[in-house]
């Protein structure tokens, strides 16, 4: 009685792919390969948040990789579970860093997303809201100007005592958002600002959208961290959003039009490097040259465009950078932002940076690779679960008694800063730039 | 198919989170880590009593379905594996370490713990857990007891089966059974434990596990040998058993091994390296840098081109945990990795190497071969595309050769993972017809009905799976296997 080869007694169903519907998503041809190269071993479930939530396969690596199988072969529908599956995945690629067969998930996951899109009938509640905030920097200034007035009024101050009264969905999400900064760092900066020392060269900065709507003071520290190191630091004002938002969320139409503008934008400034401090944008621009490889017109330029872009940690400490005279007073740690170590493989470099400034008083974090629930928009639709992945978080750093969080990205900013208010946790959450700019400022 | 009444039956049972029939989920429950094979079952469970799993157990045996217990599912010989008819029990929630008794140097564990985290645990507190399969990270204590689960550390340390003082199981039939304790002497009745150890999930669910632990060594050495060929690595390994020098680890790569983890783990090592030796030695400090300093003079006089000492534990354990990825990381080479474990006395270890590189030769296929050379445990892994099945079909019969050369050598056609369903056909090459005939026996006695993860190890007889048969040509087949007894258990 041998079962090789037999088993899978599903035929094709109602709603499953049709060959001809494969064309628009997936390219079948590279994806079966992709998918192929899962050998099941499992390894990737003992670090993978989701299935530690739910304990359940199919919410694995291993076992959304099976569930893309299953809708190649249309044996299931798009819709239902696969499509939850898909959008309850973090897509924080802890798996892709534990496996050892080399199973590219992100990229799975993410043209998976694609597919369920391109599937996908009516309206686009998701997509039109992401074209709308996430594209040039109109809808994000209306949208923010908004949220100050909200957090300025006080009317913040209301919604967050009725969400103690009422923990219902909206109310409880009300809680996520940081004090917005008042002024977006591309507006105060001008286009180009020279060196505080001699100069080494010319870099550009992305001053991105989630992170220049709430995290101006890490953009403006940054270009002062440059500049302190002798570059000369060009901010482009025409720059757009880098597409990573609408590209995580299947939209990759948009996501394609935002990096043309992008290649177009930054080759005007004529910099060495492009040099970009959320770990979510770096990540998704170095990935530039795969999303418009087949537009002939910006392959090449694309090509060009991702090898000169550097994640800000991985940038200065390739470099070199000048190490501040005094260290950080408090203790410190460092969590990793998933776009940066499992992306980007950027984990040392960080760290080294952080265990530098901080000396004695560094603290080394448990689960550091671990997501903090954030992922993009993924703490508001996932609310609850995110919760628990914060919750895990916020534990793992109140035992490593660190008073000071750093990270790279805004996502994880937020997140974390949030869970610590709510949590009354004495806790400062910052990035990296704006905890080199103040030991460079206390140096005056 | 099972029918919507035992379906209903079991939602009851289960309750309605508890019971899992979608077509995705039954799709997710349909593999484990064994290459090519997969079956859906009809529907997942998860348990939360033990009363639940022996109520489980009495519905298979009245409505006649199969039960297959499952832990993480990384198992290596499809032991997971649904058959027909057949309800997944999911164990993975029952994770924890009930008490760790530091008098007795004992721990109570629940079935579904994962065996690293254990290790962890136990290790934080100053104590040793030996037994570590390459899967550690995920696989679940239960598993390994269900397959005496082997490892890195075989050779010192002995396997999963040295380590179990006791255990509660739930019975194919719904009986629950209590077995030991914390007794490091206990010679009462038939020693029925071992006979539930390594049975694979056939004889009993496994719900309360006591492990034996010892104390952790003092420190440990991580040494690595790189050699041109083969062959000095098994002189080697002939010269430290001759120095009666016992390692705790003595771990073997071939070339193409060595190329895949280097790919994954970044270690430095040199690709144009033959064969490479890892060696770990354990105990009080003084006698480690001892023993290191021979092995490493051991291994330059048995042609090693190079030596590199681990410059702290925290490497050893990176060189560690970049061999247990060995498995895995050859899927970069071609996606299918078709990984067996025959095993050898130690003595033939050259011999069966050589043998399994002249028979990947003349079959035409890649194979990566790697292992835990101080107890002849040798992982020989075909390299193959499952869409391509000419090619398949020459691993399998290379795999034929090299079981029926082990077992020509006086050696086994599993070490550790277990014979499941990967390696059924090769148990009769093994054993006598008396051995063959007591184990028929044993499952039938405590398995009457089949429905404990039936057609795994051996096949009972035909009126045990599935419906009574009714056609004249079943009948006319049935009576013709029993004229050839040999064909009917396999």
């Amino acid at each position: 009685m041998s079962h090789r080869n037999s088993g899978e007694d599903l035929g094709p169903k109602k709603g499953g792919m049709q060959s001809g519907a494969r064309a628009g998503g997936f390219h079948p041809e590279m994806s079966e390969d992709l998918l192929a190269q899962c050998m099941h071993c499992g390894l990737c479930l003992s670090v993978c948040p989701t299935y530690a939530l739910t304990g359940l396969e199919r919410s694995s690596p291993r076992g959304r990789i099976r569930l893309m199988k299953s809708v190649m072969d249309g044996t299931i529908p798009v819709a239902g579970t696969f499509e939850y599956e898909m959008n309850f995945c973090l897509d924080c690629q802890a798996c892709q860093t534990a496996c050892p067969a080399g199973v590219k998930y992100g990229e799975l996951v993410e043209s998976a997303r694609e597919f369920i899109q391109v599937n996908k009938k009516g309206f686009k509640l998701k997509r039109l809201l992401l074209r709308t905030f996430f594209v040039g920097k109109s809808g994000l200034r209306a949208a923010s100007a908004l949220l100050r007035l909200y957090q300025k009024t006080g009317l913040e101050k209301i919604v967050i005592f009725m969400s103690g009264v009422f923990p219902i969905g909206i109310l409880k999400r009300a809680r996520l958002l940081p004090r917005l900064s008042d002024k977006f760092a591309i507006d105060i900066l001008p286009e180009f600002v020279e060196p505080k020392v001699a100069a080494r060269g010319g870099v550009a900065i992305l001053t991105g959208c989630v992170m220049d709507a709430m995290f101006a003071e890490a953009n403006l520290d940054t270009v002062d961290v440059l500049r302190e190191n002798g570059w000369r630091v060009a901010i482009p004002h025409t720059q757009v959003c880098c597409g990573s938002v609408n590209g995580h969320a299947g939209d990759n139409v948009t996501a394609r039009a935002l990096a043309i503008r992008n290649i177009e934008v930054f080759e005007g400034t004529q910099a060495d490097y492009y040099v970009v401090n959320s770990a979510g944008c770096s990540a998704f621009m170095k990935e530039y040259v795969k999303l418009l490889a087949d537009n002939p017109q910006y392959s090449d330029r694309a090509k060009k465009f991702s090898g000169r872009v550097k994640e800000f940690s991985e940038f200065i400490y390739e470099t070199g950078y000048r190490k501040p005279k005094s260290k950080i007073e408090s203790t410190v740690t460092y969590h990793e932002a998933c776009h940066l170590v499992h992306t980007q493989k950027i984990s040392a470099q960080p760290r080294e940076i952080v265990k530098d400034i901080a000396g004695d008083n560094y603290r080394e974090l448990n689960e550091s690779t671990w997501c903090c629930g954030s992922a993009g928009i993924y703490n508001i639709v996932h609310y609850d679960e995110a919760a628990e992945l914060l919750d895990r978080k916020l534990e793992n750093i109140n035992r490593c008694d660190a008073r000071t969080v750093i990270a790279g990205n805004p996502g994880c900013l937020a997140q974390i800063a949030a869970g610590a208010k709510n949590g009354r946790m004495d806790l400062e959450v910052i990035h990296l730039a704006t905890a080199l700019n103040r030991l460079y400022k206390s140096e005056k | 198919m099972i029918s919507d009444g035992v379906k209903k039956k079991l939602r009851d049972l289960f309750g309605k989170s508890c019971f899992l029939d979608s077509t995705e989920d039954r799709i997710a429950y349909s593999y484990d880590g064994t290459a090519l094979l997969s079956s859906l079952p009809d529907a997942i469970v998860i348990p939360s009593s033990v009363e639940q799993i022996s109520r489980l157990m009495r519905l298979a045996n009245g409505e006649k379905f199969a039960v297959i217990p499952r832990g993480s599912g990384s198992g290596l010989s499809g032991g997971s594996i649904p058959s027909e008819n057949s309800v997944v029990l999911l164990m993975s929630r029952w994770d924890k370490v009930l008490e760790l008794d530091r008098n007795n140097l004992t721990a109570w564990v629940e079935p579904g713990a994962i065996t690293g985290k254990f290790q962890t645990l136990v290790e934080s507190h100053g104590l040793f857990y030996p037994p570590d399969p390459g899967s550690s990270q995920i696989c679940t204590l239960g598993g390994n007891v269900a397959e005496n689960a082997g490892g890195l550390r075989g050779l010192k340390y002995g396997v999963t089966k040295n380590y179990v003082l006791g255990f509660e199981v739930v019975l194919p039939t719904g009986e629950v059974m209590h077995i030991g304790g914390k007794n490091m002497k206990d010679v009462a009745g038939y020693n029925l434990k071992d006979v539930l150890i390594g049975s694979e999930g056939t004889l009993g669910i496994f719900t309360k596990i006591l492990l034996k632990l010892i104390p952790l060594p003092q420190a440990s050495r991580t040494l690595l040998g790189f050699y041109e060929s083969i062959s000095g690595a098994a002189d080697t390994v002939s010269a430290i058993t001759a120095a009666r020098i016992m390692p705790a680890m003595l771990e073997f790569l071939d070339k193409p091994t060595i190329c895949a983890v280097e790919d994954f783990a970044h270690l430095g090592l040199d690709k144009n390296t033959g064969a490479l030796l890892l060696i770990e030695v354990d105990g009080p400090r003084s006698a480690v840098e001892e023993e290191a300093a021979a092995i490493e003079s051991i291994c330059r006089r048995s042609g090693a081109k190079s030596v590199r000492l681990a410059k702290d534990e925290a490497e050893g354990t990176k060189l560690k945990a970049a061999r247990k990825s060995a498995f895995s990381a050859l899927a970069r080479i071609r996606p299918t990795t078709i990984l067996e474990d025959a095993t050898v006395p130690r003595s033939e270890l050259a011999a069966m190497v050589d043998f399994i590189s002249e028979t990947a030769r003349r079959h035409g296929i890649e194979m990566g071969t790697f292992g835990h050379a101080g107890d002849g445990n040798l992982h020989p892994t075909g390299l193959t595309d499952e869409r391509d099945h000419a090619g398949i079909a020459h691993v399998e019969s290379a795999f034929d050769e090299i079981f029926r050369k082990a077992v020509d050598l006086g050696g086994t056609i599993t070490g550790e993972h277990g014979v499941g369903m990967a390696k059924k056909k090769f148990m009769e090459s093994l054993y006598d017809t008396p051995f063959i005939q007591l184990m028929r026996k044993t499952k039938e006695m405590l398995d009457p009905n089949c429905v404990l993860n039936p057609g795994k190890i051996i096949s009972v007889s035909p009126r045990c799976e599935g419906a009574l048969p009714k056609s004249r040509e079943q009948i006319e087949r049935l009576t013709a296997k029993m004229e050839n007894p040999s064909e009917a258990y396999f």
